[in-house]
């Protein structure tokens, strides 16, 4: 069954819209979205080495995009620019350095527009092995990092006063987001892999009582939009990253319907003198 | 009141000469105190003069570029900080709000939250509450974890009048019943728990420390306050040497100005009063009354 190219990259989506989750709810509560571009585009620049070095591609995106986050906490320490603009130098030229050396290298065909937006007929089951085995390396941390990660991003401070280690914990983390950007790739693309992780924690933000309901629901949601969006992608031979934002902002427009609120400011209004 | 200050007891932090300097500048130098268990040290001092800097130096969160700073081995630390902002993406109630650095039974969440008065918001998401309710949520998932130190960055900021005297009034009872020591940074420059055993007023530097007096003997805060209150605040007078101009320069009693006001720079010193309320580790050498600084610093602060 699994020499369907369709199901292959069914698989693969779910497993990184199931790592995806909870990372990308980290990622809008610590107002993180552009750090999260910033490392995606610089894997671009990881392709160009790979090539160029004949390495291994995921491996090489992934010491990228680390090496790009690490760099961003020594500039961020140096404190000369803001990190916004430090965020808009580092992406846009691990992007143009990435495009530059790919353009150098004329003895090399590769499918950019496959590596900025996905393609879902690149999947192969080794592929798969990779993204669930590293789809539960990651989950497996994430639970493990749960409460330094969500005492840090309420407060750093507060954290470290009270004994546990801020600076090691978003080490860690980024160290997470490059290993989800170099395993997401293939599927979404460099340019939209962000989207895969902000939109579905977005949408379940809503829907959300505790941090621990929105990281589930975020891989849920996310899970959905995959599978939506492959369906599409096969349907309307559209590229297959594109289509799964355009499900996940889909299910996002309809989170923002006044559906099931109702029944809260009713039951506010239903106690009319009980207000204190 | 028990006494928890026997003489075995080992201090839970001691901060000896400690400083704390960023981008060329020291933010606070030559910081002496300590704490014990059972013991209320209330800082004081205007805007941006090295208050929470030095807390944050007590409890490790910063680290001293120059003297010493020792915690006991193992320290259990409930910190309040000043400013706490929670993303409105992050759906945090009062009740998660409580285990956010570590495992609470829930008995122990009941009982701190209602000790703090906000049982009742213990579903409640923490950005829809009030600035006094979140302070109280706060002061509660401090001491829910029962430390050895309670660290208290403003804890009254947003707290009406009357809230302020229920907090201090907890914050005594925590301390009498679990007896650890607490480290608590005032707003005020004058008013401070009546608790407070050693007062020590920053900026830049310590610039005094001492006892406060009690509001209770003194009719016209009586009057000011109210009876209740009198029994919660007391009054802090400054015993200072020189002033703190508003460009930053150092206006000492002998009428000499100085670009800053390190202890050892020969201003400090020698004087028929020699006024000594706060020992010899005060870190500013000898002090004399200087009125009228009580005036300007309220306009300061």
């Amino acid at each position: 069954m699994l020499d369907d190219f369709f199901v292959r990259a069914l698989i693969a989506g779910i497993g990184i819209a199931v790592m995806a989750g909870p990372l990308g709810c980290f990622v809008i509560w610590r107002r993180m979205a552009y750090f999260g571009d910033t490392m995606a585009h610089s894997a671009l620049l990881g392709v160009a080495l790979s090539l160029l070095f004949e390495l291994n591609l995921m491996v090489s995106v992934f010491i990228v995009a680390a090496v790009v986050s690490v760099l961003l906490l020594f500039l961020q320490r140096r404190g000369a620019l803001s990190t916004d603009a430090l965020l808009g130098i580092l992406s846009h030229s691990a992007l143009s350095f990435g495009l530059v050396i790919v353009a150098f290298m004329t003895w090399v065909r590769i499918d950019l527009v496959g590596f900025l937006f996905g393609d879902i007929l690149a999947v192969s089951e080794s592929d798969i092995d990779i993204i669930w085995g590293g789809g539960i390396l990651v989950i497996f941390a994430i639970v493990y990092l749960w409460r330094p990660l969500l005492a840090s991003t309420v407060n750093p401070e507060l954290a470290e006063a009270e004994g546990l280690k801020p600076e090691r914990t978003r080490l860690f983390f980024m160290l997470l987001m490059a290993l989800v950007i170099a395993i997401a790739m293939k599927i979404v693309g460099i340019l939209l892999i962000t989207s895969l992780l902000i939109i579905p924690a977005a949408t379940a933000r809503r829907f959300s009582t505790s941090p621990e309901v929105m990281a589930v629901l975020a891989s849920v949601i996310g899970a959905l939009a995959v599978t939506g969006g492959l369906f599409g992608s096969l349907h309307w031979d559209t590229p297959s990253g594109p289509s799964i934002v355009v499900a996940a902002v889909g299910l996002f427009v309809l989170s923002l319907l006044p559906i099931g609120r109702r029944p809260i400011e009713a039951a506010h209004h239903s106690t009319p003198g009980g207000h204190h | 009141m028990l006494n928890f200050r026997s003489p075995e007891t080992l201090p839970l932090v001691n901060l000896s000469n400690a400083g704390v300097r960023r981008n060329g500048r020291w933010l606070v130098r030559g910081v002496e105190f300590s704490i014990s268990p059972g013991e209320i040290v209330t800082l004081i001092g205007p805007n941006g003069s090295g208050k929470s800097t030095t807390a944050k130096t007590a409890i490790g969160v910063l680290k001293a570029d120059e003297g010493h700073v020792e915690r006991k081995p193992g320290l259990k630390v409930g910190y309040v900080p000043q400013k706490l902002a929670v993303d409105w993406t992050l759906p945090l109630t009062v009740e998660r709000l409580m285990t956010l650095t570590g495992p609470l039974k829930g008995r122990e969440i009941e009982e701190a939250l209602s000790a703090t008065g906000v049982l009742h918001l213990a579903k409640a998401e923490v950005q829809h509450l009030s600035g006094g309710e979140f302070q109280r949520a706060l002061l509660a998932r401090a001491i829910a974890r029962k430390p050895d130190l309670l660290v208290l960055d403003e804890p009254v900021q947003g707290v009406d009048f009357s809230g302020e005297i229920a907090l201090y009034e907890l914050i005594k009872q925590i301390r009498n019943r679990t007896g650890c020591g607490i480290l608590l940074i005032s707003h005020d420059l004058h008013i401070v728990m009546a608790e407070t055993d050693t007062v020590v007023c920053l900026n830049g530097h310590v610039c005094c420390r001492g006892t406060p007096q009690a509001v209770s003997q003194s009719p016209e805060y009586q009057k000011l306050f109210g009876r209740r209150a009198a029994g919660t605040l007391a009054v802090y007078s400054h015993h200072h040497d020189h002033t703190h101009l508003p460009d930053g320069r150092v206006l000492h009693a002998d009428g000499s100005i100085t670009e800053h006001c390190y202890p050892g720079d020969g201003h400090h010193h020698d004087d028929e009063e020699n006024v000594h309320d706060h020992g010899e580790d005060c870190g500013c050498g000898h002090h004399t009354r200087l009125h009228g600084y009580d005036v300007k610093e309220k306009g300061d602060a």
